[in-house]
């Protein structure tokens, strides 16, 4: 039987670790909603930029001018995969679902016999990816002194991105992120940022995309000016997600774990209290069976 | 007071502004632009300087470091990569700008001998930030970069 002693020290460490998982908790659901205010800030230039780069792209299309950004260097041999994590762990399956969503589609990519290029953002991305595709690995992008993602992050992370993609080092781009839906469900996501994609549009924005616009300058120089910010955008998009995402499942998780320390402080009270009330049997039996050996 | 449209300036980070004006003047590759209501449809990038925005409550001046406008006939939203009100403006910002446009300045000499269009637009683009300084009445002093 477990000894009285012992069990009043788990009890209290138990104790402790509560403390400290429901301070985590707290802390992350401050920073969840820090995060989903400067995603929602973000929001209105994102959709600004694709609409009118989307117009644009259509209204270029494939014309042998277009630019590469656009249209593609025209073979598709070497992708790169810019995996988005976070920089400390403690946040659940996060960092872990978005590791498995890249490293399922670099399988499909090696079967197919292309070759994959590797660049991490954020320390526990590195750390998964290293263990089996360290090979491929040609950048990291360390975050841990970035406590708010500023735009600045973004494009730096861009230029990285287009400066190799100037010098021919791959040909198509994605990026891996989780995407924020609730602070319980994170959906880890692909998304090609080169050449670039546009969604499709719906019937209302189909009938407003029917005004003809002027341009200054010319359509194409537009694009080119602007197809390098649009991916500035679309990775600063998806670091904010990423940040909102990173929180929601720190918060989740800490909430999971105060409640199962909270259940094991209730389990081992009971245990320590049936243990103690046995010792007191105990000694109550010792007690009597000792008076009755001295009358009989 | 005449018609009136709908202003919006963004910045990826924010709103930086959204209200009524009568007109807006804003700093095109190809020269500056006013927009009027009923304006026709446009799209034209933008050099960095100075939004200047004649709004409901008086008139007000934005800067902008590039991005692009897109003009209809309802109202203009002026997407830019970083735009401050003219009183947030600062030296410090303003430093910062010019460092990161000599900076370029001086890559585009490096990377293009005999091409002079990169250095060119370059160093036109560190103009346009100096003229951006002086019109909100910061010293553009390069002298410290």
């Amino acid at each position: 039987m477990a000894n009285l002693k012992d069990l009043k020290n788990r009890i209290s460490s138990v104790k402790s670790t509560r403390k400290i998982t429901k301070a985590m908790q707290m802390v992350a659901a401050a920073k969840l909603r820090r995060a989903q205010e400067a995603a929602e800030n973000a929001r209105p230039y994102a959709r600004k930029f694709d609409e009118v780069v989307g117009q644009l792209a259509r209204s270029v299309g494939d014309s042998d001018t277009a630019p590469t950004l656009l249209r593609g260097t025209g073979q598709e041999e070497t992708f790169l995969l810019i995996v988005m994590t976070s920089e400390k762990g403690l946040c659940g399956g996060f960092n872990a679902n978005i590791a498995k969503k890249a490293t399922r589609r670099i399988k499909a990519l090696k079967d197919e016999g292309k070759t994959v290029k590797i660049i991490t953002v954020g320390k526990k991305g590195r750390a998964a990816m290293r263990r089996t595709y360290g090979d491929m690995m040609i950048d990291h992008v360390d975050m841990s002194d970035v406590k708010r993602v500023g735009y600045g992050d973004a494009q730096e992370i861009a230029r990285n991105v287009l400066d190799r993609f100037d010098e021919g080092e791959f040909d198509v781009a994605n990026i891996y992120y989780g995407e924020f839906e609730n602070a319980m469900t994170q959906i880890p996501t692909e998304q090609q940022i080169i050449p670039a994609t546009f969604e499709e549009k719906d019937e209302d924005e189909k009938a407003q995309a029917g005004t003809v616009y002027e341009y200054e300058p010319s359509e194409e120089e537009i694009l080119r000016d602007l197809l390098p910010k649009g991916v500035a955008t679309q990775i600063f998009a998806a670091l904010l997600e990423n940040a909102a995402s990173e929180q929601g499942a720190r918060m989740t998780a800490m909430d999971n774990a105060t409640r199962n320390a909270d259940d094991m402080v209730d389990d081992l009270n009971r245990e320590y209290n049936r243990t103690r009330q046995s010792v007191i049997t105990n000694e109550l039996i010792e007690i009597i069976s000792g008076a009755e050996a001295l009358n009989g | 007071m005449a018609d009136l449209m709908q202003f919006d300036l963004v910045s990826p980070e924010r709103r930086v502004a959204s209200y009524k004006a009568s007109a807006v003047k804003v700093p095109g590759t190809e020269g500056d632009m006013t927009a009027m209501p009923n304006h026709a449809p446009l799209i034209t990038t933008l050099r960095p300087g100075v939004v200047h925005v004649d709004g409901e409550n008086g008139s007000d001046e934005f800067v902008v470091t590039g991005g692009f406008a897109q003009i209809t006939d309802e109202g203009i939203s002026v997407l830019a990569e970083e735009s401050y009100h003219r009183d947030e403006m600062s030296q410090e910002i303003l430093d910062r700008m010019l460092a990161d446009a000599a900076e370029k300045q001086r890559k585009a000499v490096e990377a293009s001998h005999n091409d002079p269009g990169p250095a060119d637009d370059a160093a036109k683009l560190l103009a346009d930030m100096m003229a951006m300084g002086s019109h909100v009445g910061l010293s553009a002093d390069q002298s410290n970069l």
